[in-house]
């Protein structure tokens, strides 16, 4: 459904996107993972239209997203970015009722299925008892999850998560991977930890100096060669052993030579 | 904020400004009992039968004090919407109406009249129309200068505005400088600091109509309002042309920001603290704060008018000073608050 062709990004004096091509099919969950600088969070903002490329083209259904209203684009795609507002005090009922905006014409009024949906996305990110509450007064990993609900109330048919576990401790994290996996609409992810874009994405990026390194499912992807290429550490490729998933264990040369320390 | 408590606050915020314009006409050399004021007011309007006001009073209420008074709840509610507006627009809560140039571009075209009397052919307009004139060219050059690659950049619109206010005030004070007209120069320090004394049936028409729109298209988009507040990135997501959002708040705001200064000179603080009073006790949703804004704008500032009038009588006080001095400590007031974080959230 989205199709990336040759979008390369530069910055005065800096390239920071090569030539990237890819095409990403409806209803998988993607993640896209590679060091840090190397790209996965401008390339996010490229497809959710934030950042306009200065070369090739992004389309969504065959078509150009250059030229789709800002409007049409938010009811199709909902984005959870790092940045969370702090700026003045909503409640998170009201936060997450904008989640409805892209829907709403001038004079329209927040109806009641409006309100069953902001109900609804907020019961799916586990924060309905906070509903209250002003944003101020929550946790890092409880903004996070606000805005998860934001997004859901959005009720797009793509999500966009750039890196959603940041702040979460482990049982919000894997909640919040359970969730989204749920949804029946395409996920799109740059993550960090490698281990959680093993178990549950269906297909993975990987990006390196602002190029697409290779593109595949977790096992074609997530090899010792790769890793070592990509990231520049040493990795043990096994499985968990109670999700059957992929499991990666990451060592260096220093700590690899044992009792030389 | 129910809807409930909502529509108690606007009624008991309406009655307010009932029983504040109905004071602010009584109040003065020649006092006027408030049954006086509502006969004339329903005779006017060609409700009332018999008159017991002489023809003096009349004149008192109906030609000067009540267009005067309605002057200042323009004035006051027109600063407040323009104020939470620019907040929301520069994200940043130590924004006023005046932070984009406003104020000194009108100081400009006002000394220029006072002093040079530049636009005579205008006659008793020449004042407001060349100030409304150098608060537009102001914003103009400040916008000019905030626009890259076709973006308006936020911290550009502040940091040019700041720019641009310091030249016209030199400007300005250059003006004052050479000027050898003792009374003129005083005419302008009044000016600038603000005053409602000129108000008059026929100059009120511009500022309310313009006042009235103004809070339409803003009230008709709170909820992009709203998003602004969440970044830049998030109101993107959330489907609104920021660039063309950011215009589109820069005109209607220097428009209103404009007329209201034309006719009552740069009153400060008003538009700042209410925007600000009203987030500590509706929260910062638009749909509720602008309306909010706007009726405790006009309360405050037919307060301050009727001070500014009375404190030094027979002289007039430039409004300017009242609204700092009542202002100024009910802000550090609110600053020590903890509950309220202007804000900060963290």
């Amino acid at each position: 459904m989205i199709q990336v062709k040759d979008i390369s990004f530069s910055v005065p004096e800096k390239q920071i996107l090569h030539d990237i091509s890819f095409s990403l099919d409806r209803g998988k969950f993607i993640g896209i993972i590679g060091p840090n600088g190397s790209g996965k969070s401008t390339m996010l903002k490229i497809i959710y239209r934030y950042l306009k490329q200065t070369s090739g083209v992004v389309t969504l259904y065959e078509k150009d997203m250059d030229y789709m209203t800002q409007k049409k684009i938010a009811q199709e795609m909902a984005v959870v970015s790092q940045e969370t507002p702090v700026l003045f005090d909503f409640t998170v009922k009201d936060l997450v009722m904008m989640g409805r905006t892209p829907y709403k014409q001038w004079l329209a009024k927040d109806n009641k299925e409006d309100f069953a949906i902001a109900e609804e996305s907020m019961k799916l990110a586990n924060v309905l008892f906070l509903k209250d509450r002003t944003l101020g007064q929550l946790s890092g990993g409880e903004k996070k999850r606000v805005m998860l609900a934001r997004a859901l109330a959005q009720q797009a048919n793509i999500l966009i998560l750039d890196e959603p576990t940041n702040h979460l401790d482990i049982e919000h994290q894997l909640q919040l991977m359970d969730l989204v996996k749920e949804l029946p609409i395409t996920i799109i992810a740059a993550l960090h930890d490698l281990n959680l874009a093993a178990s549950y994405c269906d297909e993975l990026l990987v990006m390196k100096e602002g190029a697409l390194h290779k593109k595949g499912t977790p096992e074609q992807v997530l090899t010792m060669e790769i890793i070592e290429q990509v990231f520049h550490v040493q990795a043990g490729i096994s499985k968990n052993p109670f999700t059957q998933k992929l499991h990666l264990f990451f060592y260096t040369e220093n700590i690899g030579r044992s009792g030389d320390t | 904020m129910t809807r409930l408590r909502f529509t108690l606050l606007v009624g008991v915020l309406l009655a307010a400004l009932i029983v504040s314009m109905t004071f602010a006409v009584m109040v003065g050399s020649v006092g006027i009992t408030p049954s006086v004021i509502w006969e004339v007011l329903f005779s006017k309007i060609g409700l009332s039968v018999e008159a017991t006001a002489s023809k003096a009073q009349s004149v008192i209420i109906w030609e000067i004090r009540l267009p005067r008074v309605i002057l200042a709840a323009i004035v006051g509610a027109g600063l407040a919407i323009s104020g939470a507006a620019i907040q929301a627009l520069v994200r940043n809560p130590i924004a006023d109406p005046y932070i984009l140039g406003v104020s000194s571009g009108a100081s400009v075209g006002a000394t220029m009249v006072i002093l040079l009397g530049a636009f005579s052919f205008l006659g008793s307009y020449a004042l407001s129309f060349a100030a409304f004139l150098g608060a537009i060219f102001a914003v103009v050059i400040v916008f000019l200068l905030a626009r890259v690659n076709g973006r308006t950049s936020v911290i550009r619109l502040l940091l040019a505005g700041i720019a641009i206010s310091m030249v016209f005030s030199a400007m300005t004070n250059f003006m004052l400088m050479t000027s050898k007209q003792q009374g003129g120069i005083q005419a302008v320090m009044h000016w600038m600091l603000g005053s409602l004394a000129g108000a008059k049936w026929s100059t009120i028409g511009i500022p309310f109509f313009i006042f009235l729109l103004v809070l339409i298209l803003l009230l008709l988009n709170y909820r992009q309002l709203n998003a602004l507040l969440l970044g830049e990135e998030l109101a993107t997501t959330l489907g609104i042309n920021l660039d063309r959002f950011r215009i589109f708040i820069i005109l209607v705001v220097s428009l209103l920001t404009g007329v209201v200064v034309a006719s009552s000179g740069s009153i400060g603080f008003v538009g700042l603290i209410i925007p600000h009073l009203v987030r500590m006790i509706v929260g910062s949703n638009y749909k509720l704060l602008l309306p909010i804004s706007a009726l405790m704008g006009a309360v405050f500032l037919i307060w301050a008018d009727m001070i500014a009038r009375i404190a030094i009588a027979p002289e007039e006080m430039p409004i300017g000073i009242i609204t700092a001095v009542c202002g100024g400590p009910f802000f550090i007031w609110m600053l020590r608050r903890r509950r309220y974080s202007f804000g900060d959230g963290e």
